[in-house]
């Protein structure tokens, strides 16, 4: 059985200015199940967004294929809705207008009240109503703004919701508010989402899954990690769970010392499994690693 | 009390005025009234003319209030109130000018969007764009044979290149995430077009078509001495033939009052399409 996003076996090169060409990643293949939220973490340039950008249709690989729902991705989609670190709001159009602009295309044969009326519904899922969504992004804080983009995007029920560092240029307090409100809409909608972060807290609060990166060039998706920590989760409690130290060390020492060691060496395929699950684990394995199952 | 800077500005362009006139007013009355001998060359150039002097401002103001109060007479060919002279003027200019909006604009969207048809053009542009509209004339007149319709071509000529030329560089410089937003969102070719690239590049294309109707105006008076007949330069020609200095004078501040006026409109509408990221 495939999986509900299947990225097979993709590639990506681009020419290095000097005759040949350098690869951002080889052969990289993973899978998304239907309504996992899951995370990919990686060092900056290591190919993140180039992938997201293949899976949103908006770029193409140099080889290799993405599939949803039994259908080869060619081109954009309103089935796959984007959000973009910065820029992804029109600036000319209000925040209202920025989200009916989204409903208007993917239901055209709705009324004009339709469209406002969902629009302000999932506004006021992120905390926006009143006379703030008349506001251009401009009058809006940073924080404000990911949130209209958000409700944009859940609002056109893409089958996949792409998030490319959504919160990455946001302080670490409205950061830790808008990730609980996307916890909440997301726990709402059982919406598909992969989502871009290069903050390890944020991937472990969020995800189901975290895949991880090397270093590019020749970069590869390297491992799965599986979140074992139960939902719903909280920011304060989920640092108490026997799994969270466990979990976030692997993924400190995969990005602060693995990524590097694999970097610039070939090899493909589907990433390794990791699962690490400290609660009522067998006893027996004494070391650190206690509970660290590669399944292959 | 303290006057905003505002109100400090105006009272100072009012003492400014009001200084200007008088300087002019009193250095004519002290100048005329002198009686100097004539030279020469002053009684062939007609320099001795009693109507040849340069009238004071008061003369002026009362030129203007007989012409404004009313600007619409028709007594033949070569005497026509201000406004309809102003009206023909107008009329080229805007004539002329949304012909050169209809090709520029399009053309520009287009080469804005393609690198290819950019190459491609840009040697015709490079070419054409510091040609001085008024060169165009003979051969306008010669391939068209009609006074007015070469006008009419000579605003063309001049107001399309800042207007192709922002409107190009508009369309080619709109945000790739916001054309990304239309992709993702499935709007076609014509959508994408209207309702993202349009508002996006809309500040530059509007900064273009208000440089065009500057040069637009300051280039009708210009064609219109050229071609004579009727217009507003036309009238500032036909004033100095007559050795009317107050009307020439008169008429150089309606023209100064009309641009401005233009520009004005287009500032309106740029602040309309400005946005801010
Ligand atoms: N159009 C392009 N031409 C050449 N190199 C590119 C292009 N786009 C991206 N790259 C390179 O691909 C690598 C991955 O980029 P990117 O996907 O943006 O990384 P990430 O999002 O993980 O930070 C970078 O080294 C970048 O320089
Ligand atoms: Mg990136």
């Amino acid at each position: 059985m495939k999986a509900f996003l299947s990225v097979e076996n993709l590639t990506q090169r681009y020419p290095d200015g000097r005759g040949g060409s350098t690869t951002v990643f080889e052969d990289a293949s993973f899978g998304i199940e239907r309504g996992e939220f899951v995370c990919i973490l990686g060092h900056s340039g290591c190919g993140k967004s180039t992938i997201m950008n293949i899976l949103a249709g908006l770029a193409e690989p140099t080889s290799g294929v993405v599939v949803m729902d039994g259908a080869q991705v060619s081109g954009p989609s309103l089935d796959r809705g984007v959000v973009f670190q910065n820029y992804s709001l029109l600036p000319w159009l209000s925040a209202l207008r920025n989200v009916t602009f989204a409903v208007a295309a993917r239901y055209p044969g709705w009324s004009k009240a339709q469209v406002q009326a969902e629009s302000r519904k999932y506004l006021e899922m992120v905390g926006l109503s009143g006379e703030v969504v008349h506001r251009k992004p401009s009058q809006l804080s940073g924080g404000m703004r990911q949130r209209v983009s958000i409700a944009r995007a859940f609002a056109n029920h893409p089958k996949l919701l792409l998030l490319d560092e959504p919160f990455g240029a946001l302080d670490a307090l409205t950061r830790g508010t808008i990730q609980d409100e996307l916890l909440k809409i997301w726990a709402g909608t059982g919406q598909t989402v992969f989502m871009i972060t290069h903050d390890i807290d944020e991937a472990i609060l969020l995800a189901d899954r975290i895949l991880l990166m090397s270093n590019g060039p020749m970069a590869r998706v390297a491992e799965s990690v599986e979140i074992t920590i139960p939902r719903p989760r909280e920011r304060t409690a989920i640092v108490t769970h026997p799994n969270y130290y466990a979990i976030r060390n692997h993924l400190v020492q995969f990005l602060g010392q693995r990524s590097r060691e694999m970097a610039g060496r070939p090899g493909g395929g589907a990433p390794e499994t990791v699962r690490i699950d400290l609660t009522g684990g067998d006893s027996e394995e004494p070391d650190a690693r206690r509970g660290l199952r590669a399944i292959p | 009390m303290r006057l905003s800077l505002n109100q400090r500005a105006a009272l100072l362009s009012v003492l400014l005025l009001i200084a200007g006139l008088l300087a002019w007013e009193v250095s004519i009355a002290a100048g005329g009234g002198g009686g100097a001998e004539l030279t020469e060359y002053e009684k062939l150039t007609g320099g001795g003319a009693p109507k040849a002097g340069v009238p004071p401002p008061s003369q002026v103001l009362g030129k203007a209030w007989e012409q404004l109060s009313n600007p619409f007479y028709d007594a033949g060919p070569n005497d026509k109130g201000i406004g309809i002279q102003i009206g023909y003027s107008i009329y080229r200019v805007l004539a002329g000018y949304a012909l050169a909006a209809l090709v520029a604009i399009p053309l520009g969207f287009l080469i804005g969007m393609s690198p290819v048809a950019y190459r491609a053009l840009n040697p015709f542009i490079q070419v054409l764009r510091p040609i001085s509209p008024l060169a165009w004339m003979p051969l306008a007149l010669f391939i068209i044979q009609d006074s007015e319709a070469s006008a009419v071509f000579v605003i063309f000529i001049c107001s399309i290149w800042p207007m192709l030329i922002n409107t190009a560089f508009g369309v080619a410089g709109v945000r790739q995430d916001w054309v990304n937003v239309a992709r993702t969102h499935e709007l076609g070719p014509l959508r994408t077009a209207f309702t993202v690239i349009l508002p996006a590049a809309a500040p530059t294309i509007v900064t273009g078509m208000r440089i065009s109707i500057g040069i637009a105006w300051l280039v009708i008076v210009a064609a219109e001495m050229l071609v004579g007949g009727t217009g507003i330069g036309y009238y500032v020609w036909n004033e100095w033939n007559n050795l009317d200095l107050t009307s020439v004078i008169f008429s150089i501040l309606m023209i100064g009052v009309v641009g401005m006026a233009l520009d004005a409109a287009f500032g309106v509408l740029q602040r309309a399409v400005a946005y801010a990221e």
